[in-house]
């Protein structure tokens, strides 16, 4: 009876990708603001947990959107 | 000679056309000069729809005609939203032979430019308009406040007691409910998911059997209900093992199960009752009731009271995947952050929908992604978004007062008066749309 299921395929979790340091520079500079502007994801985050991600990396969030279609989005990593 | 077809077919290949056409393409022309024309290409029993996409990977210019790939192109190049896109692509596709380069360009440009002033401008108080958006729909919804619908015999809180219960961010729901979908081989057939139903319905012993207490021996007594027990799928010896896992003295019999207690005194024993009748047997503790339906594609699903996301996909046969619940903490919990996210849009939606009001999804996100920044779920008032404002009056002038003046004027807080509210009060120009923006004179050109 043991299943393995994955919340990562979970229709309401969205595409969490770590980005790497030089995406993140670029991110900051176009949208002109600090690392710490941006919206927080909790190191405890189940997906966050599912992905490794280290305190102080920032995801890539690919949302689906029922206006846009497809919204890229970004989160912190943070305590 | 067969090396260059080769290549060129590989090209073909690797730009969308299929084999057997880019063979043929190889085949019947000196590809090494790529000079075809459409019609050469039409006369060699090529599709029409072909024609164009060979022609732009070839890199031969039409004259003033718009092909397939330019409109790919040159769409794609835009800054518009990739639903706008699509929409945006397939509408020009039909028109496609309408059009000229020029017509084309003309056709974007008004686009991008419709698309941008349709766009919230800086500094607009996005915020109010949502609120009121939602606010004033929410006023019609009163009148119908504690209205339930069932499906089929369970009740879920709807209208505004559950937009209230959104909101707040309550840890759990009034009626918590799951959405259980099913592999397809379940999903197909209603007696499998029957049988999955009741794996999910949690059973006590009480349901299965008769439990009663004997002051004269000092013991309880557990007749089992072998009708029940058999509806239920459930055996006779996963009651006796659970009784047994108590550690206490037990007699089995034919169709009874006697239980001494140790304790020799009356309200031990009761207590003794009352632990075995809630005894699970079968089933996930918390999910009370379990109930198939056929959705509207055809396919049987679960509709449980009662929630445990966790525990339901780990049971063979279920959907994780497109399983979800109506507990927005415990989606949080399970799923994260960005799915409750999706979860109170869902849920406020489909709320709102149910009773025939059309809120714009753009209000309820903005709810969505305030309640959810700082990567747990937190409310919308005192205890939450409203009382991490940093102005000491804007927080007063929300709610408890007397509380917010005096916890500031004790910790010295200072208010630089850049919202909306605390403007208000001090009876400054408030910082948005007009008042956003400022006139400095610079002192040289002064003179």
């Amino acid at each position: 009876m043991k299943k393995k299921v994955s919340i990562l395929e979970h229709e309401l979790v969205p595409l969490h990708e770590v980005m790497t340091e030089q995406e993140v520079t670029e991110l900051l500079k176009r949208y002109k603001i600090r690392k710490e502007q941006l919206p927080k994801i909790k190191i405890s985050d189940p997906v966050i947990k599912e992905i490794k991600a280290k305190e102080g990396d920032v995801v890539k969030i690919t949302r689906n959107s029922r206006t846009a279609e497809k919204f890229l989005s970004y989160r912190l990593v943070t305590k | 000679m067969a090396e260059e077809r080769e290549r060129v077919i590989k090209e073909l290949i690797s730009s969308g056309i299929e084999r057997a056409i880019a063979e043929e393409i190889a085949r019947d022309f000196t590809v090494s000069e790529l000079s075809v024309s459409r019609e050469e290409l039409l006369a060699a029993g090529i599709v029409d729809r072909y024609a164009d996409d060979i022609l732009c990977m070839l890199g031969i210019e039409l004259a003033g005609e718009v092909k397939p790939c330019d409109i790919e192109a040159q769409v794609n190049a835009t800054p518009l939203p990739d639903k706008l896109k699509s929409e945006l692509k397939s509408k020009l596709r039909v028109v496609r032979r309408l059009l000229t380069r020029d017509k084309l360009n003309t056709i974007l440009k008004r686009v991008i430019g419709e698309y941008e002033a349709a766009r919230v401008d800086p500094r607009e108080a996005v915020g109010i308009v949502a609120a009121q958006s939602i606010g004033e729909p929410g006023t019609q919804m009163t009148l119908r406040t504690f209205h339930y619908a069932g499906v089929g015999a369970i009740y879920i809180t709807l209208g505004l007691p559950r937009i209230i219960e959104i909101v707040d961010a309550r840890k759990k729901p009034s009626t918590p409910a799951m959405k259980v979908r099913l592999q397809p081989e379940y999903a197909s057939d209603r007696r499998k998911a029957e049988m999955l139903a009741m794996e999910i319905e949690e059973t006590h012993i009480k349901d299965v059997c008769r439990v009663e207490s004997s002051a004269d021996d000092m013991c309880i007594l557990v007749s089992l209900n072998n009708r029940e027990l058999e509806k239920r799928g459930i055996t006779r010896a996963a009651v006796e093992d659970r009784i047994k896992s108590l550690d206490m003295p037990v007699d089995m019999d034919e169709d009874k199960i006697k239980i001494y207690t140790k304790n020799k005194s009356y309200h031990e024993l009761l207590r003794l009752e009352e632990r075995i009748s809630n005894m699970l047997v079968k089933g996930i503790e918390g999910i009370r009731r379990a109930i198939v339906r056929k959705g509207s594609e055809g396919e049987y699903m679960i509709y449980t009271e009662g929630s445990a996301l966790k525990k339901v996909a780990k049971i063979e046969g279920v959907d994780f995947s497109r399983t979800t619940t109506n507990n927005i903490a415990e989606i949080a919990e399970v799923l994260g952050i960005e799915a409750a996210r999706n979860a109170i849009i869902d849920e406020m939606i489909s709320t709102l929908e149910e009773q025939g009001l059309d809120v714009d999804v753009r209000h309820v996100t903005l709810i969505a992604d305030a309640m959810t920044v700082d990567g747990e779920v937190k409310q919308i008032g005192r205890h939450g978004l409203a009382g991490e404002k940093t102005s000491v009056l804007s927080r007063a002038a929300f709610e408890v007062t007397v509380d917010n003046l005096l916890e500031a004027a004790i910790h010295g807080e200072v208010d630089e008066l850049r919202g909306v509210t605390e403007n208000v009060i001090v009876g400054q120009p408030i910082r948005l749309g007009t008042g956003a923006v400022e006139l400095v004179a610079r002192s040289h050109m002064m003179q």
